[in-house]
């Protein structure tokens, strides 16, 4: 019941949060704030996850490939699938959710009980289209970007790994990486990027924007925001596998 | 003038405001006072619009503000200025940056008149030179008049103030209502004020509304309320022994 009463809620806080900006000027310059702020200042943490465990896809393939039947190039085949099908897109979207959705809802969850949301609506602003729309946008725009950068730097901590530990050379990583290679993978990948990106703002948004209380009810919002857009991220991810791989 | 007819407000069926009737005049200070918890908050929100009143109407110069669409009332929002009670700057805005929100969004003038604006509603709260600082960088009165600023930079027809001066030293909130009390005839505005403070009501009290236990309990001027007997009303306006002090002194004079 709640869960119905909820979406019902979430779905006419899209409708608000999607309309005309009154200034395109003001719409533009918040744009640029928030893909600062919520895509660049992620680079260095998606960097860093994307290298390390883009270097233990490749070590953990490369120590049970003990059959000899195996080509040699399929660590770097097994490195480039994964990475591109599910690690760049799914399991960095869920760290996302959790540096960008925590973000999102707490710094609208205290402009509301500082009455700050308040202010912008007594001025006649609205408030969802003000707030909440230049950071979908930027999710929209950055997190492909993003993911694009996860997966270069996944493949290349894969080929750092298996160089330091001298187990495959570079040709043959080269040529796994190349192997099989479907470029409609990329567009899946990116589909569902900017679904999550979507998904984490919104629901996001939806939690701070709606929090009542004080800081103690915007700290519990933003747990709330960091579960349920994981959850979000989960169901969508099956549904959309679905739809675009196996139809 | 702003009316207020029959307002009724309840929240998870506990009644806030019963059967709010009243008038607050333009060019005047008017005042809402009584004692915390009492719905002065909530009535100056229902009037705003910022709560939706279960009963009751609004009018904003005979504009039935309780039936607009939300596009109409967002155009009668331009004409309000209003005061937080927490102030409500915005905190990632510099000082400037705050009072120009408004007239970025509102209106076409260029950098330059905005900023001609910013510093002519600075130094109407004598804080000229302030501009670029943010607010956290500010004390408690220095953010109460940037929200002033904030609120008249529009030129409101309508100024709401809650509790400006909360939380200030006498003479700082002293110069708080001082400032109110001239821009309201300065601009010829419809200024409602909350308080809870007996200094404000002598100070600036034109017309004023004392809510009770969610009902208008009593509305009058300063003069008369020192003079009345409504016991509530005694027991608000001379809850400190000084104000009973004086109380005393006056009926002496009086016999
Ligand atoms: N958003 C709200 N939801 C539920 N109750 C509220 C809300 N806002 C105010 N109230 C209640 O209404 C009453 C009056 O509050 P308020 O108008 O803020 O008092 P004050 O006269 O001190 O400004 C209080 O009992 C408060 O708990
Ligand atoms: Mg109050």
């Amino acid at each position: 019941m709640k869960l119905l009463q909820n979406i019902g809620k979430y779905t006419l806080m899209l409708t608000m949060v999607f309309t005309k900006p009154k200034k395109w000027k003001i719409f533009l310059s918040r744009l640029i704030n928030e893909l600062e702020n919520i895509g660049i200042s992620s680079l260095p943490i998606v960097a860093l996850m994307s290298t390390f465990i883009g270097g233990v896809i490749a070590l953990q393939t490369a120590s049970s490939m003990s059959n000899p039947l195996l080509p040699k190039y399929t660590v770097g085949y097994i490195t480039q699938s994964s990475t591109i099908l599910e690690f760049s897109p799914t399991i960095i979207s869920l760290i996302l959710a959790g540096k960008v959705g925590s973000n999102v809802a707490s710094e609208i969850g205290t402009m509301r009980v500082t009455e700050q949301i308040d202010a912008l609506e007594i001025m006649g602003v609205n408030s969802l289209n003000h707030l909440v729309l230049p950071k979908i946008i930027a999710a929209i725009l950055f997190f492909p970007v993003l993911i694009i950068f996860s997966m270069t730097l996944s493949m290349l901590g894969g080929w750092m790994a298996l160089m330091i530990t001298d187990l495959t050379t570079t040709e043959t990583y080269v040529l796994g990486l190349r192997a099989f290679f479907n470029p409609f993978h990329i567009t899946y990948a990116l589909t569902k990027t900017v679904v999550f990106g979507f998904l984490i703002v919104s629901v996001s948004s939806f939690y701070g924007y709606y929090v009542k209380g004080g800081s103690i009810n915007v700290g519990q919002a933003s747990t709330q925001a960091v579960v349920s857009s994981s959850v979000a991220i989960l169901v969508a991810n099956l549904i959309l596998t679905q739809l675009l791989l196996l139809s | 003038m702003i009316e207020v007819k029959h307002v009724m407000k309840s929240f998870n069926g506990q009644q806030v405001l019963s059967d709010i009737n009243h008038q607050f005049e333009t060019g005047k200070v008017n005042l809402i006072i009584g004692q915390s918890g009492q719905g002065k908050s909530v009535l100056a929100k229902c009037i705003v619009g910022l709560y939706e009143v279960d009963e009751g109407q609004i009018l904003f110069d005979g504009r039935n503000f309780t039936d607009m669409e939300r596009f109409e009332r967002s155009q009668i929002r331009e004409e309000i200025g209003m005061l937080f009670q927490g102030v409500a700057l915005f905190d990632s805005l510099t000082v400037e940056q705050n009072i120009m929100f408004p007239l970025t969004m509102f209106t076409n003038m260029t950098k330059g008149e905005m900023q001609k604006r910013v510093d002519f509603c600075l130094d109407r709260v004598n804080l000229s030179g302030r501009n670029k600082l943010f607010p956290a960088e500010c004390s408690g009165g220095m953010q109460k008049r940037i929200g002033i600023a904030r609120a008249i930079a529009m030129n409101p027809k309508y100024l709401f103030c809650d509790e400006p001066n909360s939380g200030l030293d006498p003479k700082t909130s002293i110069v708080i209502d001082g400032l109110i009390k001239d821009i309201t005839a300065e601009y010829n505005m419809t200024t409602v004020v909350i308080t809870h403070d007996m200094n404000s009501v002598i100070e600036i009290g034109q017309n004023i509304l004392f809510i009770h236990q969610g009902k208008k309990w009593w509305s009058g001027d300063k003069d008369s309320i020192l003079t009345t007997d409504n016991p509530e009303i005694l027991s608000f306006v001379y809850a400190s022994e000084f104000m009973k002090e004086i109380r005393s002194i006056m009926q002496e004079k009086r016999t």
